[in-house]
């Protein structure tokens, strides 16, 4: 059912994990339909993406999905972050089920929720970035547990 | 590919070899059409017959009461369906539970669709249904009560010789999916009042696409495929003789081994259950604790989704299942884990594992320590357990 990339990267994933501190953090998915993701972000001074982690909440198409999706962006600058898509992201997966690609979805938007969080921060506009929807900002699911 | 430890017993089961073996004959050399008069196809009709009498025999009714379908839905599907036409001048009415297979609800959705009215009762939070509940849902013009023997999902085993009761005392029909509970469960039709039970092969280590439905004898349900005299003119078309062949031998072997078989299932059963939740926090355990099928455990692991878990389990050479709606193909979670009380994120975290008389303690206990390492390494990745956490050192 999942390419041999997807299995690859549901099997070891790249950058899964957390930054202290990070210059922005953006969660994304909802609990209810079984997907969260998180995205940290520490960007350097010169609007590049120093380092990137993530934690998932999902089946192994959001894992992967979250995976590639760190490698994607990671040294990359904030604009070429912001084109990372969520086909950008299947593609490099060698595609996913059709049920699955709303994950590669949940990717991008976990990304461009990140740096709205960094750009908010800092007071910054970056090209092309709006509000996200689905964010969740932490603390806002207490009441699930 | 190596042999995998197969806990998915629910899902399907493997063929047994005397099954498989009495089946052979019916493929090269007895492949008479049952229908004929020479004596080739006397000798299909006649391996047809004692099938017949088997399972006529392990429920405690007249052999000729059974009538062979392609399987547990369509024999779901023809009790629902059949009784809903043959006694519509009476009502149009129907009970059912909350927690029925698919092959049951779907039928019930089809019909609400064509002016019948469905009542779905409620479980309690171990999955059993209320009998208060259902008598207070009888109506005048209630037909049919449909409730499942025993759950796939979470193995609880509802309160059916009851059920049958009142169904009797009411004048109306019962029909029950035992699907998951023929060959597990003793099951007497008569003494529980059940006027129609549906039951799979595949289920009970017999062939697929191979089951029955007992309709007790004076029920007036109609022929629901046409196109022959087959099983006395009420389901058509050339028996699937060696399915059914396959179908008997492997229902004698049930009942012939259920007791011991399910003693040790059981035993295996409660290890397991106790292992995990003793050994791995924020655990909880589906269904009811004893009224439950001899091969059924379900658990949920708070803060993970079942189908990483499934992938993670299989890497390990374990099959399970779980009921997060990744693995249903849809947005929503097991209708039945719902239906027991649990939140979604709580059950996209579920896992089924079901047992036969082939699974061993040695692969429990590895399929235990997989499990840990496993639950273990998807938190660590989980937002939800590093929120919790985080929550909990507050909180401190």
């Amino acid at each position: 059912m999942y390419s041999e990339k997807v299995m690859d990267h549901f099997q070891h994933p790249r950058n899964m994990g957390e930054i202290e501190n990070a210059s922005g953090i953006g969660t994304v998915g909802n609990a209810k339909c079984g997907d969260i993701m998180r995205i940290f972000l520490d960007i350097d001074e010169n609007g590049i993406i120093r380092d990137v982690k993530f934690k998932t909440f999902g089946c192994g198409a959001a894992v992967a999905t979250s995976s590639m999706a760190t490698e994607l962006v990671k040294g990359k600058s904030i604009q070429e972050a912001m084109k990372v898509t969520n086909q950008a992201v299947m593609e490099a997966l060698d595609g996913l089920p059709p049920v699955k690609v709303h994950c590669s979805l949940l990717a991008e938007e976990a990304i461009h929720a990140a740096l709205w969080d960094y750009a908010t921060k800092n007071n910054i506009k970056i090209e092309g970035l709006q509000k996200p929807k689905s964010d969740i900002h932490e603390g806002e699911e207490e009441e699930e547990y | 590919m190596k042999k995998p430890i197969y806990l998915d017993n629910a899902a399907t089961t493997v063929t047994r070899q005397e099954v498989i073996e009495e089946m052979l004959p019916y493929f090269g050399e007895f492949y008479g059409n049952p229908s004929t008069v020479y004596s080739l196809g006397t000798a299909s009709k006649q391996a047809e017959e004692k099938a017949r009498q088997i399972i006529g025999d392990s429920l405690g009714v007249p052999a000729q009461d059974i009538y062979f379908t392609a399987g547990g839905t369509e024999a779901d599907n023809w009790a629902i369906k059949a009784t809903a036409e043959a006694y519509a001048n009476k009502g149009k009415h129907i009970i059912t539970s909350k927690i029925e297979h698919h092959a049951v609800l779907h039928t019930c959705q089809y019909l609400e669709q064509h002016g019948y009215e469905v009542t779905y009762l409620d479980v309690d939070e171990d999955g059993l249904i209320s009998l208060d509940e259902l008598k207070s849902a009888i109506r005048p013009d209630t037909i049919l009560i449909s409730i499942m023997f025993a759950n796939n999902e979470i193995g609880t085993i509802e309160p059916i010789a009851k059920i049958g009761e009142i169904a009797k005392a009411n004048g109306i029909i019962f029909h029950t999916d035992a699907v998951q509970a023929y060959g597990q469960l003793p099951i007497n039709a008569q003494t529980m009042h059940i006027d129609m039970l549906s039951a799979s092969g595949h289920k009970l280590n017999g062939p697929k696409g191979i089951g029955f439905l007992y309709i007790r004898k004076g029920l007036k349900l109609k022929s629901f495929i046409h196109g022959g005299a087959q099983e006395r003119k009420r389901r058509a078309g050339t028996e699937n003789v060696p399915g059914i062949v396959g179908l008997g031998k492997a229902a004698e072997l049930a009942m012939e081994t259920m007791q011991e078989r399910t003693q040790k299932e059981i035993a295996l059963r409660d290890h397991l259950i106790e292992r995990v939740l003793k050994e791995i926090p924020y655990t909880r355990l589906n269904g009811h604790k004893t009224l439950r099928l001899p091969n059924n455990t379900n658990f949920c692991f708070q803060f993970i989704e079942g189908e990483s878990m499934l992938m993670m389990l299989d890497m390990a050479g374990i099959c399970g299942s779980s009921g997060s709606a990744c693995t249903s193909g849809s947005l929503d979670p097991s209708h039945v884990l719902l239906a027991i009380g649990l939140p979604h994120e709580i059950a996209h975290g579920s896992l089924r594992l079901t047992l036969s008389y082939e699974t061993t303690l040695e692969e429990i206990d590895y399929t235990v320590e997989q499990l840990k390492m496993i639950i273990e390494k998807l938190r660590a990745m989980s937002p939800l357990y590093a929120d919790f956490i985080k929550k909990q050192n507050k909180s401190r």
